[in-house]
């Protein structure tokens, strides 16, 4: 049963509930004010909430990444820096909590161990260890607003090469990947770009704007609808490869299936 | 194992004496039973096996006539939903499955004809010598002779030599486009790029300047030489300047933790753990550009090159042969990392002239 669960009917979940629509409208205030510098985050998460977030990390993520988020040597990094950002995509998408140690986390969306807000008091919690990027504000996913063109011409110089031009994701060294972009949510584009998990590179704000990361969702949104296509089956995407496999085959059982037929005398 | 034979001087007369026994061991096994086809006894089965290929060659006919029909008859743009393919071109799919199905009805027509109507009779072909009859290969070599001394090239051998010279020679006029076709050799091309002390480097496509302060760890930048980026490089250069300059002057930027860093070279050339290096890769010149950020592995994307990025981006794995060329940079007053130099060795592949520059031409263009 999960920890929200259990006390939903406390007299205190009145006063939780408060103090978290007092941090909800205090966060949204520090969103919509114009001059938020990247890289720092809100001060707004409550003292309750933080609470709430150290006991959801000492239960489930203080084995690896420590007590106080300081890293434990191989078996995890430290959590100090890496912000709301960093948290939110990681568990939202189900790579964390790690279920067995790999070559690398993926994504498992049908695994997310917590609730949304069970999810932000994790990332205050680890936020107010040492401040880190904070997730996005709603104006930078509404990728409606994006320029898809500027959007592939960013996306083709900075993302293509690991997670191939349309987006499918492709093969790294010694085992990792790049996982596929479609179907993500446009969050977490967002704060991968922000934030770099694992094996890619971080998109800081002065690199790709928030403009150009907007763009970037525009642009993937619209491979997904299908904006990329010319027809036909897609056999998954993967270039060459994977039309060159489809072709061998068929054509291989073919050409065999017409000699046997050719050499066998009639009945 | 060692097992004495002991008739061993009496091997060669054994194998003389086997050579009969040997043609007595394998009988002739002579022909199979000969087993007749349906088609063959029963004139019913004939019959059907007549309707089907008749059937085939009409088959094919139709779509021969329904290729005339679709090419004429469906709208080029048609768009159609086919069950495990998706949305398709419509027109495309008709000419293709006609044209395909009538060639294939041809081909499966006369096979099946072939294997149910035509005689079944299994011949025996006895081989016989290849040389031809003896009064043959005279008569050949008599004309041979006749025409070698009636040509007069026994007695006259310049004649020989000059038909000789003029047919071998004749090679050359073909030969020659070919290779020389093969392109400009290389000159300095790959050893100048735009880059030089104080060029300000730029993001590719934004064409933003980089401050020293924004690259944080982790991070990766793409990078161009100021003036030769994005929309602004065609208008400016061409089209064809400005993809030469994408080819040779592209740059990725990433900062290290300057501890991890190997080498003495690459730490001095780059500035408080940032580094530059050329993006084209050393084997055939794709772009290196797949950073890891965690192992610091740069992986090219074309054949699995992969080049260490904190040991001066030496190869570690795959075909590519040299390190990636570093670029020296340091900051401008403002804090904008610029380069401190240009490229102190030819980016790109390597050629053969690079070893030995004296084989370079002098001109700069």
């Amino acid at each position: 049963m999960s920890f929200l669960a259990a006390r939903r009917r406390s007299p205190l979940a009145l006063l939780v509930l408060i103090l978290l629509g007092l941090a909800f409208t205090g966060t949204a205030y520090a969103a919509l004010q114009p001059t938020a510098s990247p890289g720092t985050s809100s001060a707004s998460a409550s003292a309750d909430e933080i609470a709430e977030g150290r006991e959801l990390f000492l239960g489930n993520c203080a084995t690896c990444h420590g007590a106080n988020g300081e890293g434990n040597g191989n078996d995890g990094p430290s959590l100090h820096g890496v912000g709301a950002a960093s948290v939110d995509f990681q568990v939202a998408t189900g790579r964390m909590p790690l279920p067995a140690p790999g070559v690398q986390a993926e994504r498992n969306i049908s695994q997310v161990k917590f609730s949304e807000e069970q999810i932000e008091a994790l990332a205050a919690y680890v936020d107010s260890l040492a401040p880190g990027p904070d997730v996005p504000e709603e104006q930078w996913l509404d990728y409606a607003e994006g320029d898809v063109d500027n959007g592939g011409a960013v996306y083709r110089t900075n993302c293509a090469m690991c997670h191939n031009s349309s987006g499918t994701g492709g093969a790294l060294t010694r085992g990792k990947y790049a996982p596929t972009l479609m179907g993500v949510d446009e969050q977490h584009i967002y704060e991968a770009m922000l934030t770099g998990p694992q094996s890619m590179p971080v998109f800081n704000d002065q690199n790709i704007t928030p403009e150009e990361k907007r763009d970037v969702i525009a642009f993937l949104k619209s491979i997904e609808e299908g904006g990329n296509d010319h027809g036909g089956h897609t056999l998954g995407s993967f270039g060459p490869a994977g039309d060159a496999l489809f072709a061998w085959t068929l054509g291989v059982l073919a050409f065999i299936a017409a000699a046997v037929w050719l050499g066998r005398k009639a009945a | 194992m060692t097992t004495p034979h002991h008739d061993d001087s009496n091997a060669p007369a054994t194998r003389g004496d086997a050579t009969p026994a040997v043609t007595e061991r394998f009988e002739n096994p002579g022909m199979p039973p000969h087993v007749p086809r349906r088609a063959d006894e029963d004139p019913r089965a004939a019959r059907r096996a007549e309707f089907q290929v008749v059937a085939l060659f009409t088959i094919s006919a139709l779509a021969s006539i329904g290729f005339v029909v679709a090419y004429y008859a469906i709208d080029r743009d048609l768009k159609g939903y086919l069950l495990g393919i998706g949305e398709v071109n419509l027109f495309h799919v008709a000419l293709g499955v006609t044209m395909g199905l009538s060639l294939l009805c041809i081909g499966l027509g006369a096979i099946h004809w072939a294997k149910t109507l035509m005689p079944d009779e299994e011949v025996v072909e006895e081989r016989h010598p290849q040389s031809s009859g003896e009064d043959d290969r005279q008569a050949v070599g008599q004309t041979l002779s006749h025409g070698w001394r009636s040509s007069q090239l026994n007695r006259r051998a310049a004649l020989l030599g000059s038909a000789g010279g003029a047919l071998g020679l004749f090679a050359l006029p073909l030969v020659l486009p070919v290779v020389a076709g093969l392109g400009p050799r290389p000159r300095q091309e790959l050893y100048t790029t735009h880059w030089e002390e104080g060029t300000l480097l730029r993001i590719d496509p934004s064409g933003a300047a980089i401050r020293a302060a924004d690259v944080t760890q982790g991070s990766v930048f793409h990078v161009m030489p100021d003036g030769w980026v994005g929309h602004e490089a065609i208008e400016e250069h061409g089209a064809e300047e400005a993809m030469i300059s994408k080819a040779k002057d592209q740059i990725i930027l990433v900062k290290l933790d300057p501890a991890t860093i190997r080498s003495q070279k690459q730490r001095e050339w780059g500035y408080e753990g940032i580094v530059a290096y050329s993006k084209v890769c050393t084997h055939v010149g794709c772009p290196v550009a797949l950073y890891e950020q965690q192992t610091h592995h740069l992986l090219c994307p074309c054949h699995q090159s992969t080049f260490d990025m904190t040991d001066d981006c030496k190869v570690i794995f795959g075909p590519a042969k040299r390190a990636l060329p570093q670029l020296p940079i340091t900051v401008d007053a403002e804090g904008y990392i610029v380069a401190a130099g240009g490229f102190r060795e030819p980016v790109g592949p390597s050629f053969w002239e690079r070893n030995r520059p004296g084989l370079l031409g002098d001109d700069q263009s």
